[in-house]
């Protein structure tokens, strides 16, 4: 009895922190494009963020480095595109229907993948993204190498109108922070605290009556689902779906953004997304080089900055962030 | 009898057996470098194309011929990888294996990066030497001296690094040094070097591949990129802890992808990935993995 008042206590200063930055975060966000920066960049930015969340959600959450989620940003781009231009179903069930195809890809793949771990693990994820890679390069439907392109946009809930900017900025702002909302709450629950028991000790886990398998298995499928989240937004903003979202340059795009904001924390990932977009914007004219830059920004992540932007922050300020 | 579909048969089986070489030479490499460094070198297909590379310049600027090139590009890329692990990867000692694959992942980034910035993606030719130009009429099919070489010098070199693992006295030490580090150090060996030096040797197998494969694929910037991943998948099939086992699943699945290129191609480019799922469901350890 004594125990839980004083967890409480200890748990309370630490939430408020985080549902201050939270929304600090909504109201800068949602201020962007009156301060002059152009929406389509910060559209961009926010899938990638959204995508680069769900990712963390395996790597910081459960120690699992998935080096293929590349295919669920394209499968669910792929599969909104087509709903959208073949099917012509309006935007949000496009959407819904894209996150959903990544979700089942992710039960078919983890089914596969977590009987691995470490390494492994990685090292399956990345063979498995290949493959569909390859069947879509091959499919009828994704068009190979020129992609579904003039996918619609149409209104939103029958009454948001997407092709203005501005309307479609607030409608990815607000699936975005559905997404993040949703992870933050993962983490949070009872469920999230079982990931962490397995991502620290998972024998000890086993060995306490925990089905690691099904954990493992039900955190894959969230993460697949939300990265096909942020990959179905990003085709309706972009209004074309290729094999770029499918690629491994993409899988390792996604690693990066995680491991500069900082593997594991809460808005480390948008952070990452948002340097690297940016840096992608401002360093395009340099064409190869921006490669050779991901890879010496990856090497001195690794060598001397393994804690990430927001990890460093968070460690100054004594806050998990 | 041996009408032109037979032929078309042992000519895509050739084609299976000489990428079969190159899966066993690199994920022998990477096997044991995984078993002395704990890490999944993901450079090595980065520096599979820098061998490639290392023997087209030997021939294009020294003019330093095929069969100088077969020992220098490898002693020469072996000595930049131990550069490396001395200076980057001997770093990482204790950490999480994971950022082993993200530190060699972004070092990958940057070779590819430099050379696809120099040399653009196209191919550049390199001439097969001339002692190993023609071929032979077998009767079923026509076989190139080139290729016939490629086959029989891998599996030469693979069976030799078995040999000098499993039966020597040095692999003993190695084999000891992966087991238990800090025990084989209080013995008097030297382990940080046999770990450079390990290292040093299986990026030269690499190399080694890179050199092999040059007369056959061209010289691109981008040949060991796409290759790399399905030589993981290869290790995932194999597992990680029989070097036997890595020549054996190497040559193994490259002749299973040259079978499926004449029976179906449509699936040759994912058949080794599905045969790994496959693998994964059954054994998920690998065929020749330890729990």
């Amino acid at each position: 009895m004594t125990d839980a008042p004083m967890k409480t206590h200890a748990a309370a200063p630490q939430m408020r922190d985080e549902t201050v930055v939270i929304m600090a975060m909504v109201a800068v966000l949602a201020a962007l494009p009156a301060l002059g920066v152009y929406p389509y960049f910060v559209m961009q930015a926010l899938c990638f963020a959204l995508f680069a969340c769900a990712f963390n959600l395996l790597i910081g959450f459960v120690g699992l480095l998935s080096f293929g989620h590349a295919m669920f940003l394209g499968t669910a781009g792929y599969a909104s595109a087509h709903a959208a231009k073949v099917w012509g179903l309006p935007p949000e069930l496009c959407i819904l229907f894209g996150a959903l195809s990544a979700g089942v890809l992710g039960l078919l793949v983890g089914l596969i993948a977590i009987r691995r771990q470490g390494i492994y693990f990685s090292m399956t994820t990345l063979a498995l993204a290949q493959m569909i890679y390859f069947f879509y390069l091959q499919a009828k439907f994704t068009h190979g190498e020129d992609g579904i392109q003039g996918v619609p946009q149409g209104y939103f809930l029958g009454f948001l109108d997407l092709s203005k900017p501005l309307v479609l900025f607030y409608v990815v702002l607000a699936i975005f922070m559905a997404g993040f909302l949703l992870i933050y709450r993962t983490i949070n629950s009872p469920f999230g605290e079982i990931l962490k028991a397995i991502r620290e000790n998972e024998p000890r886990a086993i060995s306490l009556g925990y089905r690691t398998a099904r954990y493992k298995l039900a955190a894959f499928v969230l993460s697949a689902g939300l990265a096909g989240l942020a990959g179905a937004t990003k085709v309706i903003v972009s209004q074309n779906a290729s094999l770029t979202d499918v690629r491994w340059e993409m899988s390792g795009e996604v690693v990066l953004m995680t491991l500069v904001g900082g593997l594991g924390t809460i808005f480390g990932p948008v952070v990452g997304a948002f340097i690297i977009i940016a840096m992608q914007q401002y360093l395009a004219e340099f064409g190869q080089w921006v490669l050779v830059i991901q890879g010496v920004i990856f090497v001195t992540c690794v060598l001397a900055f393994r804690r990430g932007i927001v990890g460093e922050i968070a460690q100054a300020l004594r806050r998990n962030l | 009898m041996f009408n032109i579909s037979t032929q078309a048969l042992f000519a895509q089986l050739l084609v299976g057996l000489i990428n079969g070489s190159f899966y066993a030479l690199l994920s022998l490499g990477l096997a044991v470098i995984f078993g002395m460094l704990n890490i999944i070198n993901f450079a090595h297909g980065a520096v599979y194309m820098m061998g490639a590379f290392c023997a087209y310049f030997l021939l294009n600027v020294f003019d330093i011929n095929y069969w100088v090139a077969l020992i220098l590009a490898p002693l020469l890329i072996g000595g930049l990888g131990m550069a490396l692990e001395r200076t980057m990867l001997q770093r990482l000692a204790g950490l999480d294996h994971l950022y082993g694959l993200l530190l060699t992942f972004g070092l990958a980034l940057i070779i590819q990066g430099v050379f696809q910035n120099y040399f653009g993606s196209s191919g550049l030719p390199y001439a097969i030497p001339q002692q190993l130009t023609g071929g032979q009429n077998l009767g079923f099919m026509f076989l190139p001296n080139y290729r016939a070489w490629v086959v029989v010098f891998s599996l030469t070199v693979c069976l030799a690094t078995w040999f000098a693992i499993e039966k020597t006295k040095l692999g003993a030490y190695l084999r000891a040094a992966t087991e238990n580090p800090a025990l084989v150090r209080a013995f008097g060996v030297n382990v940080p070097r046999m770990i450079t030096l390990t290292y040093g040797f299986g990026v030269g197998l690499a190399a080694l591949a890179g050199v092999l494969s040059a007369p056959i694929n061209q010289v691109r910037p981008l040949m060991g990129a796409d290759l790399i991943i399905v030589v993981f998948a290869v290790v995932v099939i194999g597992g990680m802890g029989s070097i036997m086992g890595s020549i054996v699943t190497g040559f193994a699945l490259g002749i299973l992808e040259g079978l499926t290129k004449y029976f179906y191609p449509e699936a040759s480019n994912t058949v080794v990935f599905v045969i790994m799922a496959l693998v994964l469901m059954v054994k998920p350890n690998g065929l020749f993995g330890r729990a």
